[in-house]
């Protein structure tokens, strides 16, 4: 019997693809999201909305991971950005390699701006960097208060945290201030936006955010 | 169920340090895991074990060694173990943490077995 040092990261592979990936869309300016929620939170209707606010101001492309389905690739072709779908066929988050293919499908020179949605998953996506600048979560109000606390990595990995659905807040059993507050606990660097996708609260707001990191530093 | 794939990748790495000739078995690959490492072991285990099978590695016991979520607390200046689900300083109950370990994941070693009737 003999033992074999190894010390190697489980995820190093993922982890040199995602660098590959991020230095791709360095070389050609893009700025890179990755937007993660549990299923429902509102990923795609919050793209709608975003795709809608920006049209005409930054050039937007889209990639977008589904277990099954072309469902939400379906809604965001009306917006006429170049989109990429990618089902994963059962797999519970996409990985750098997966995004690496899909970027061959665009024409990097025309894009400003890359939105990744990810699969509906609070745990999986958390630990597979795929390149992007940063994560954006996205957490509904009719999921509660508390997911912070039950998915930390996930907060404490993202940079911008989205609570959307704020217009059913008289219905439901979620302070949002309790919700932020154990947000920030995870993670105080977080930026946050409140929105609601049904009324369009908040939008502009996230929208102009979005449009000032992408151009930050470019002319 | 990223579980499934965090095993293939554990699989992946194992196999390319194993030496080149034929009859060797695994018998055991030690895993560094961090509390916040978004894996749950038991779910891990169970897909080692499935994916392994008919691989060098079948059989191979897979020895989770747990890292805890440990944190600086810039309130009161301790290091301590912090519970992932409260988030705070385990001496003074503060809220500005500095985490200093609990994301790991890494395959450390592998104990092998030359099988008998080789060399």
């Amino acid at each position: 019997m003999s033992v074999i040092t190894i010390e190697r990261k489980v995820l190093e592979k993922n982890d040199e693809l995602a660098r590959q990936n991020r230095s791709l869309l360095d070389r050609h300016g893009i700025f890179a999201i990755n937007v993660v929620s549990s299923p429902g939170a509102g990923k795609t209707s919050l793209l709608e909305r975003t795709l809608e606010h920006l049209a005409g101001r930054l050039a937007v492309a889209v990639i977008e991971g589904d277990v099954q389905t072309d469902f939400d690739a379906q809604r965001i072709a009306k917006y006429n950005v170049p989109a990429v779908q990618i089902v994963t066929a059962g797999g519970c988050h996409l990985e750098a390699n997966l995004v690496h293919d899909a970027l061959g499908n665009f024409d990097l020179s025309k894009i400003r701006l890359l939105i990744i949605e990810n699969v509906g998953n609070l745990v999986c996506p958390s630990n597979y960097d795929l390149g992007e600048a940063m994560k954006v979560v996205v957490a509904s109000t009719t999921e509660g208060d508390d997911k912070p606390l039950k998915y930390p990595a996930m907060f404490r990995n993202s940079s911008v945290l989205i609570i959307n659905k704020i217009d059913l807040l008289p219905y439901v059993n979620c302070s949002i201030e309790t919700l932020r507050a154990n947000a920030l606990r995870i993670n105080p660097s977080l930026i946050v936006y409140e929105t609601s996708c049904t009324t369009g609260a908040g939008i502009p707001a996230w929208c102009d955010w979005l449009v000032e990191r992408t151009t930050a530093g470019k002319t | 169920m990223h579980e499934l794939s965090i095993a293939q990748s554990i699989v992946d790495i194992v196999l390319q340090h194993l030496p080149k000739e034929e009859g060797v078995t695994v018998r055991s690959v030690r895993l560094r895991l961090g509390a916040m490492a978004g894996v749950v072991p038991d779910s891990l285990e169970f897909c080692f074990g499935a994916i392994t099978e008919g691989t060098p590695l079948e059989g191979a016991l897979l020895e989770i060694e747990h890292v805890p979520l440990r944190a600086h607390c810039n309130d009161c200046g301790r290091d301590t173990d912090i519970e992932p689900t409260l988030f705070v300083c385990s001496a003074c109950g503060g809220t500005s943490l500095t985490v200093l370990s609990g994301r790991e994941m890494q395959v450390r070693d592998i104990e092998v077995e030359e099988n008998e009737g080789v060399r």
